[in-house]
């Protein structure tokens, strides 16, 4: 294989355990080169950076009815001046789109940062401190698991007001629970391995063995798991737009720009609908591409090793 | 393993009371009392007071816990949804049968396609098929259910009109079980969000199977490649697709809330949506309950199942 063929040469004598830095640097960039060999991947990236420019530059270029709406153009067909038409309040689509993706990715990160933050260090803390302090924590995540996720956000988002901050951090606190299994699986193999063991003995803590030893070597776990959660948080966001229980004006979200366009499906109007449904698909799709490009690539890294 | 299943229904049980104690704490955090929604905006304080007293609403929120589930557990009483004047139990008995059908005809259909889908597509991998069937499923795995939902009405109900756009509005379970006219597209709707996610589990453990030992000893020994599927193949992969039923009960919930009030189907989910609106505390207190509890109880029956099916597991 021509990938196999360009890997530098493996260095035994200098990682005779597996934990030495120069290593796992080799192994991140091998798993770079096989992430950057994956073109489903690629596309992914394309699409996302896509949303992104579109999103928070595209605003500074495109000066349509932003905030404006326009009560005598309403339902313009796409044509000169409104390139995705005008919606039933006389806002221009294509303007709206655009923030609509600054809430959806506003909101998809902020809640995997708060998710992944508090499943890493509660995986962590089970996982290395282990006995009954790990089973009591676990048995919290058996319990919160069970729980629909979507109705309790509702519930919340309904009695106090969904902004983008709210609802990243209901979205936040109410998905840390795979991750935080992910990383306690994780942190299980990684604390009987020699590195801990050493670091152990040289006196760490165990706050410094958490976030020196265990989460670094646990960050391909995350990283996977974020791609999913921003997909997860992006698809609750539209869920609870489309239920009218989003977020309000001047914040616009994809899900309630959609369900505003169902009125007019009969009257053919496509360009209320189609564009927010297309926005959504894309960018979770383009989420979950890379999420799993990610996981393949980290797990030949671990094959060759 | 009567043993393990012990120890698991232990835990099962232990998950429930946390559960309850969960959502109980948080409801009543959110909604101290409903004497609001039953007063009405402008009613006094002294007249909230009285209310909260007489129907027991002063109390401790342990007291209000324990009042709650003794009524639960040993009436069936689930509260009394005050903007419908009606107990939460006989709204629930007036609409689960419509909520369990299309469930379970979306999770049977999703189930008869997603099955063949994936061992197809992991016999045949890597072919134009496969690929086509793969983007297939990962296009409607990343589509919100109402947008899957609304593309079927604008191709199936208005471009070419074969089905209705609205679910069955009729009150018999009878007469919306043979409506296909109007209930296909809704359980078309909710099944193919799970047939994308089923087809893909399916493959991935299809493929795995297909790599191991056995399956080379059995064309190895000349078994015709029909058996090898079917006796081989099929029964070993099948396995996992158990518990992955079991843990898709909340997806079918929250698929059911969106899909029912997509379509106006009078089920729970859209009486959750209703109860959303009108801050019908009690309501959604007990569907949040009724939905944790079915997830949980429906873990615990694919365990069930899967240790009786496995014999690796059963006598282990």
């Amino acid at each position: 294989m021509a990938i196999g063929s360009t890997l530098p040469p493996l260095d035994v004598s200098r990682a005779p355990e597996g934990g030495e830095v120069g290593q796992v640097q080799s192994g991140w960039r091998l798993a770079l080169r096989e992430f950057a060999s994956n073109r489903l991947a690629l596309v992914g990236v394309g699409v996302l950076v896509f949303f992104v420019l579109f999103s928070f530059v595209g605003p500074l270029f495109y000066h349509g009815q932003i905030l404006s709406s326009d009560l005598s153009s309403t339902n313009l067909s796409p044509g000169t001046g409104h390139p995705l038409g005008t919606d039933s309040e006389g806002f221009d689509v294509l303007g709206e789109l655009m923030k609509g993706g600054q809430a959806s990715l506003e909101v998809g990160f902020f809640a995997a940062l708060i998710a992944i933050t508090i499943g890493a260090l509660w995986g962590a803390i089970a996982g290395l401190v282990g006995g009954l302090l790990d089973s009591a924590m676990m048995r919290v995540v058996d319990i919160l698991l069970s729980i629909p996720f979507l109705f309790v956000v509702l519930i919340i988002a309904v009695r106090y007001g969904a902004t983008v901050l709210s609802l990243s951090m209901i979205i936040g606190f109410f998905s840390w629970l795979v991750p935080s299994r992910l990383v306690r699986g994780e942190v299980l193999t990684l604390r009987v391995r020699d590195f801990v063991s050493a670091a152990k003995t040289a006196g760490s803590s165990q706050w410094r063995l958490i976030y020196k030893h265990l989460l670094p070597n646990a960050f391909g776990v995350i990283v996977v798991n974020v791609t999913f959660q921003v997909a997860d948080a992006i698809l609750a966001v539209a869920a609870l737009g489309f239920l009218g229980f989003g977020l309000h004006y001047p914040t616009v979200d994809w899900g309630d720009m959609l369900s505003n366009g169902i009125t007019y499906m009969q009257d053919g109007y496509w360009w209320l609908i189609y564009p927010a449904g297309i926005c959504i698909v894309l960018v979770v799709m383009s989420c979950n591409l890379i999420g799993d490009a990610m996981r393949d690539s980290l797990d030949v890294r671990l094959r060759r090793r | 393993m009567t043993q393990y299943l012990l120890r698991r229904l232990g835990a099962s049980v232990i998950v429930l009371i946390g559960i309850s104690f969960f959502i109980f704490g948080l409801l009543h955090f959110i909604f101290p009392s409903p004497a609001i929604v039953v007063l009405g905006s402008r009613a006094n304080r002294v007249l909230i007071a009285a209310w909260n007293k007489q129907h027991g609403f002063d109390n401790p929120w342990i007291v209000q816990y324990w009042n709650y589930m003794s009524g639960l557990i040993f009436h069936g009483n689930l509260g009394f949804a005050y903007k419908y004047d009606q107990s939460v139990a006989s709204l629930f008995a007036e609409r689960w049968a419509r909520s369990a059908f299309l469930s379970g005809a979306a999770l049977l259909l999703a189930l008869l396609v997603a099955f063949p889908l994936g061992i197809f597509q992991a016999v045949k991998r890597n072919t134009i098929g496969d690929y086509t069937l793969t983007s297939a499923a990962f296009v409607t795995y990343a589509m919100p259910v109402f947008f899957l939902g609304l593309l079927l009405i604008q191709v199936f109900a208005f471009s070419i009109p074969i089905f209705g756009f609205e679910a069955s509005q009729s009150n018999g379970i009878l007469s919306i079980m043979t409506d296909w006219h109007d209930m296909t597209l809704p359980i078309l709707t909710l099944a193919l969000i799970s047939i994308a996610a089923y087809s893909r589990y399916m493959r991935s453990q299809a493929i795995d199977t297909l790599a191991q030992d056995y399956i080379k000893a059995a064309r190895a020994k000349g078994l015709p490649e029909r058996l090898v599927l079917w006796r081989h193949l099929v029964r070993n992969a099948s396995l996992p697709m158990v518990t992955l039923i079991g843990l898709s009960i909340p997806l079918l919930l929250s698929g059911n809330l969106i899909t029912e009030e997509l379509f106006n189907y009078n089920g729970l989910g859209l009486l959750f949506f209703n109860s959303l609106t009108q801050e019908d505390y009690d309501t959604l207190l007990a569907y949040t309950l009724v939905g944790a509890v079915l997830t949980v109880v429906g873990n615990y029956i694919a365990d069930v199942a899967l240790t009786v099916a496995d014999p690796r597991i059963r006598l282990a």
